[in-house]
């Protein structure tokens, strides 16, 4: 579905990805791991649209889209739930529920998805006419991921949902992750949290330095020496 | 101040019922519309001519309202759209009558149509300058925009006073020598069929009335773009451009919308003071007036219409009644002829000391619109107080669902 090749991105002189290679295929989770600076975020805005890469192809269901402006990538339903939430503070609930369906006019079918969302999580529901801001930060990223559903999309990128988050709640964060994919989302997640995210995950890319280090499958690299000594901590 | 706050809470209870807000807009609307008449029929042109100007202001204000209250976009320089607009609008009718005249459709009496035939097109100008200006430094934001724009007033001020395009005529204004702007269609017929007894139809009370229609015209445009999809884009972008690309604005464009629609107004209301006054020059499209406008919109409410419209009333009309009051008898123990003619101009003064009271205590303007309010201006204790125990809820709510997991 996803199909990145040899990417190369540069913050100015430094050079953040050095030519790397992700693939997802419809229907999996696939992760991201690595340390800081190793450039999982910077590979997640790449594709997103934020940031142009300087080389390199980014291919989604056979169409390029590297170099495209974010609102594009957006439009072709691919959709980042971006670091750090960035809900829109100021806005209710169900306003920034809202836009997240901004690029569609199926006023039924976005009603429709408006419960789905609800659904998911309930506790959001109860808290329609609230200002985002006022909202704790598990439910900011609640609400995150659930304004990205609301564009229907057929590729999902979570940027460290569980950055910030009580353990309690960054299980809740993962239990619904493996919902929404069960329900037919595909998902690339970047995470700090290497071992939640290798549980959830079908595969995995541990990046270093801006390039992959390791491949494998979520067990595979939960049973790998160097990822158990590196990112899950372990003597 | 317990009292004058009731007596406000009161008042604004009131106007919150249906007979209230009816009873209010009434009045207004009689005020609009009769009160330059009663002070046409008492023989002082000087306020029509203050209601006029007024009018235009707010038509200014309502245009950069929405550069700086929806987009959140500060543009130092808007006046000069108003000065695009106005040159555009003399220019285009010296154009058009020539070639009426060339071609023998006028007769004796000439009738001037231009403003009339121009108005639908006055936008266009505006709407060319905002796109060029617009589009090199959308990707500046905040103080960097500030400046950019500022720099681009500067450099159409100075490109008219240099007469750089050889349509301007220079320091001197338009219309220079040999050209003239006949009366527009319309007042000389007001004048003749509408005066009776002493009450003249003045040319000042007829403009007036087409400002107060195109100020009715801007409201309603701008109430509808405010409630429309390019107007939640544009509280988006202003709250996250980041999030707001992620959902799918074009941050570019939306930008782009805001800037050639605030210009837009601008241009209509340049090219109708051009017509009004029948002279323009350089002076009029200073950088202060440019700073006046953002005055008005942040005084009377970034975002909000009936703030905008407060702030533009305010702001043109204080120095004015400044000035005459200044003069009048009742101070004339207090000052000297002369130092009563010096108060207009310490308009400046006062409204520094008014903008530096309102930013420490009323931010968000004195008619705000409810989200920019809440934006600019969340050290209510009120707010503060619910948003603290909404924030304990929620942070408790967790814990007591943990024991779920």
């Amino acid at each position: 579905m996803l199909n990145v090749k040899d990417l190369h991105t540069f913050y100015g002189k430094i050079e953040a990805l050095k030519g790397i290679s992700v693939e997802v295929n419809e229907g999996e989770i696939v992760t991201l791991i690595g340390a800081n600076g190793a450039g999982k975020s910077t590979t997640l805005k790449t594709v997103s649209g934020q940031i142009a890469p300087r080389n390199g192809s980014i291919e989604f269901l056979g169409q390029q889209i590297a170099g495209m402006p974010s609102h594009q990538v957006t439009a072709k339903r691919v959709i980042q739930v971006p670091e750090g939430r960035r809900i829109f503070a100021q806005m209710t609930v169900r306003e920034n529920l809202e836009m997240g369906a901004f690029l569609r006019t199926d006023k039924e079918e976005i009603a429709a998805d408006l419960e789905r969302v609800l659904e998911l999580f309930p506790r959001l529901s109860e808290r329609l006419a609230q200002k985002g801001g006022t909202l704790s930060g598990g439910e900011q990223q609640m609400l995150a991921i659930a304004r990205g559903m609301m564009a229907r999309p057929q590729l999902l990128m979570l940027d460290e949902p569980s950055m910030g988050l009580a353990p309690v709640i960054v299980e809740v964060i993962f239990e619904t992750i493996k919902k929404l994919n069960k329900d037919g989302t595909t998902i690339l997640l970047v995470e700090q949290n290497a071992a939640m995210a290798l549980q959830v995950a079908h595969r995995g890319y541990v990046l270093e330095t801006g390039s992959v280090a390791l491949q494998g499958t979520g067990q595979e690299l939960l049973r790998n020496e160097r990822v158990r000594k590196t990112y899950l901590g372990e003597l | 101040m317990g009292a004058v706050r009731n007596g406000l809470v009161a008042v604004n209870d009131f106007f919150s019922t249906r007979p209230g807000r009816i009873g209010f807009f009434f009045v207004l609307a009689l005020i609009t519309l009769f009160l330059p008449v009663f002070f046409q029929a008492a023989g002082n042109v000087f306020m029509v001519r203050i209601f006029a100007l007024v009018g235009i202001y707010v038509l200014l204000a309502l245009g950069l309202n929405i550069v700086v209250g929806y987009a959140g976009l500060l543009n130092l320089g808007y006046i000069a759209f108003y000065a695009v607009g106005a040159y555009a609008g003399m220019n285009l009718g010296f154009l058009m009558q020539e070639l009426l005249v060339g071609l023998g459709f006028l007769g004796e009496r000439p009738e001037n149509w231009s403003y009339w035939v121009l108005l639908p097109f006055a936008a266009v100008p505006g709407v060319l300058a905002g796109i060029m200006i617009g589009a090199p430094v959308l990707r500046l934001r905040g103080d960097y925009l500030a400046i950019v724009t500022l720099g681009f007033g500067e450099i159409v001020r100075i490109a008219i006073t240099n007469d750089i395009a050889g349509i301007t005529n220079g320091a001197s204004g338009l219309p220079g020598v040999g050209q003239s702007v006949a009366p527009v269609a319309g007042q000389m017929w007001v004048r003749e069929n509408l005066s009776f007894g002493n009450f003249l139809f003045s040319k000042d009370l007829y403009w007036y009335y087409i400002i107060v229609a195109l100020v009715l015209f801007a409201i309603f445009v701008i109430t509808r773009l405010d409630n429309s999809r390019l107007g939640r884009a544009w509280v988006a972008m202003r709250e996250d451009e980041v999030a707001a690309s992620s959902v799918g604005v074009n941050i570019l464009t939306t930008k782009l919308w805001a800037f050639a629609l605030g210009a837009a107004w601008g241009g209509i209301a340049g090219h109708t003071y051009a017509y009004w006054v029948g002279f323009i020059s350089p002076e009029s499209f200073n950088f202060m007036e440019s700073v006046l406008v953002v005055c008005m919109v942040v005084l009377g409410g970034m975002g909000s219409i009936p703030g905008t419209i407060l702030g533009a009333v305010i702001i043109t009309a204080a120095p004015e009644i400044i000035r005459v009051a200044a003069t009048s008898p009742v101070f004339a123990g207090f000052l000297t002829p002369e130092q009563a003619a010096l108060v207009g101009d310490y308009r400046f003064l006062i409204f520094g000391g008014l903008m530096v009271v309102m930013m420490a205590l009323r931010p968000q303007g004195i008619l705000p619109s409810k989200r920019r309010a809440r934006e600019l201006h969340p050290i209510d204790d009120t707010i503060l107080a619910q948003e603290n125990q909404q924030l304990w809820e929620a942070e408790h709510k967790h814990e007591s669902d943990s024991d779920l997991l």
